[in-house]
């Protein structure tokens, strides 16, 4: 393993303090652990709060700004933070307003916030919550936990935010939030793995001229393996999943090609070359594409595309000021 | 069993969770997100941390504040559900100065009840349930024909590795591992595992 770090043990910490150190007039960070929120607060707004495992940078700390979050809490690489992390969290910007926690759709992110709104709510602090679960990869049944939440997340802190920071009520902000769960479908593949620093070592394997499809934003395995295409085919393929998953004919959609950390810009341009030219063969038309690294997997190499189906309320929301560190519109 | 024995179950449960970190984590690349040994290890650790306070406890509230510390410590999933499982077993043995055999098997009934509250899971799902379910089963029936501690204990033990190897057989419905569907057969549970490790920790200092 080769990366610019200190120590493993403080991989998290270090990146959470010089993020800090980098957006002060953004950001703070609570004494208690990896929690960052707002530096200037808006008060008498629903505080949305969101997070989950490091190793996704920029998300969850780079969207936390005016119409995006208020609160980003930080686990271990690829963990989800623990209860009394998100508590801290949910306390510092808890108002009258209410808190609404936009949870990743993993077992265990869903477990650890759950502890946590039970923990504020029993300190009488209004908690709501919405699960993002945007990866076609991934088989949704009553047999299974579900889809993964993945880069359409991105999109629920921009629009929930923007909401939010509008003043509407914490009702309102929620079914918004569940809107643009309901209407983005994500699918992504990798050609080279990532390494999570604690491990040593890459979390899977792939050869030379392999790549992996349907692939989960912590490295697992996804829909299948097999040999490396040309990244119009690859494209295709991805979309075909994504188009065939949800009825997207004569809609409006926002794009997202989102780079894992480790893809160039140039190659997320040439995908996005042939996103554009197949929606637009389909009748589908781009209100707006965002490309760039909005949801990563540490070092791995590869992308997703997130599809966002729209309306004349989702693109007003969507067109409203925001600034964060990541984010600006 | 007293306080003076179980703080070395306690330290025996951490020596085995550093000392099969990796084997751990290796089963996770294979079927989840391959950090369930890390964690673990790094909950066992910050336990190990705050042993002289743990020891100033009862009984109960030492299993029940080992349970705290692996909620805040651990995270993923087998943060809440181990923390939940030692909180839930510690809360039961509340008061009890010397736990009996038949107290340890109440508060691991316990501990099942708050593992499939929390994971809103069942047994058969491709889980740590699919050890302790199996092992407390055995542990009990043992125990009422033999009333013998340590031949109970083998019995949960053996019957925890039967439960391990039914995890290989079976797709997962449960955790991350669901995600891989039908591909996640011919692996093993990194969570029944680490329950059975931990298992055989008890046992070979009762």
């Amino acid at each position: 393993m080769k990366k610019f770090m200190n120590d493993v043990s403080k991989v998290e910490d270090e990146m959470i303090l010089g993020l800090v150190k980098a957006y002060p007039q953004y950001l703070k960070k609570l004494d208690c652990g990896n929690v960052v929120i707002r530096s200037k607060r808006k008060e008498n707004k629903v505080a949305l709060i969101s997070g989950g495992g490091s190793g996704h940078e920029p998300a969850h700390a780079g969207y936390v700004g005016t119409g995006m979050l208020d609160a980003a809490v930080a686990g271990a690489v690829f963990t989800s933070p623990t209860p009394d992390q998100i508590y801290e969290g949910i306390k510092a910007i808890a108002n009258d307003a209410g808190v609404l926690m936009v949870i990743k759709n993993y077992t265990g992110d869903v477990m650890n916030f759950e502890m946590a709104a039970e923990m504020a709510e029993a300190d009488g602090i209004l908690v709501k919550q919405v699960v993002v679960n945007d990866d076609v990869a991934v088989k949704d049944s009553l047999y299974t936990v579900g889809r993964r939440g993945v880069a359409g997340t991105v999109f629920v802190h921009k629009i929930a935010g923007a909401a939010a920071e509008r003043g509407e009520d914490i009702n309102k902000v929620q079914a918004v939030a569940q809107k643009v769960i309901d209407n983005v479908r994500t699918m992504g593949a990798a050609i080279r793995p990532c390494t999570v620093p604690a491990a040593g070592k890459p979390g899977f394997e792939l050869a030379e001229d392999e790549m992996e499809v349907g692939i989960g934003i912590h490295g697992e395995p996804g829909t299948h393996r097999e040999k490396i295409k040309s990244a119009n085919e690859i494209v295709d393929f991805l979309l075909d999943k994504i188009l065939s998953d949800m009825d997207y004919t004569g809609s409006e959609v926002a794009v997202m090609i989102n780079g894992s950390g480790a893809t160039p810009l140039m190659e997320l341009f040439i995908i996005n070359n042939r996103v554009s030219d197949v929606l637009k063969e389909k009748g589908i038309s781009v209100y707006t594409t965002f490309v760039g690294e909005y949801m990563t997997s540490i070092e791995m190499e590869g992308f997703s595309i997130s599809l966002l189906k729209l309306d004349e309320e989702l693109k007003s929301l969507l067109d409203e000021k925001a600034d964060t560190p990541a984010f600006k519109a | 069993m007293n306080k003076e024995k179980l703080i070395l179950v306690i330290d025996q449960m951490a020596d085995a969770m550093e000392s099969q970190k990796e084997y751990l984590t290796e089963l996770d690349n294979s079927i989840g997100d391959g950090d369930h040994g890390i964690n673990m290890a790094r909950g066992f650790g910050e336990v190990n941390k705050k042993r002289d306070a743990l020891l100033k406890m009862e009984a109960g509230d030492m299993i029940k504040n080992l349970g705290m510390i692996l909620v805040a410590t651990v995270g993923g999933a087998s943060g809440p559900l181990y923390g939940t499982a030692f909180m839930k077993a510690g809360t039961y043995l509340k008061g009890k100065e010397d736990i009996t055999f038949d107290d340890f098997l109440e508060s691991f009934q316990c501990a099942i009840d708050g593992v499939m509250a929390r994971g809103k899971a069942v047994e058969g799902e491709k889980t740590m349930l699919d050890a302790m379910m199996p092992a407390k089963r055995a542990m009990e029936k043992e125990w009422k024909i033999t009333g013998d501690v340590k031949k109970s204990l083998e019995a949960g033990i053996a019957a925890a590795k039967a439960g391990v190897e039914f995890t290989k057989r079976i797709a997962a419905t449960k955790g991350r591992a669901s995600y891989l569907g039908e591909r996640s057969i011919g692996h093993q549970d990194p969570g029944a595992t680490s329950f059975t490790f931990l298992l055989e920790a008890i046992a070979s200092r009762i």
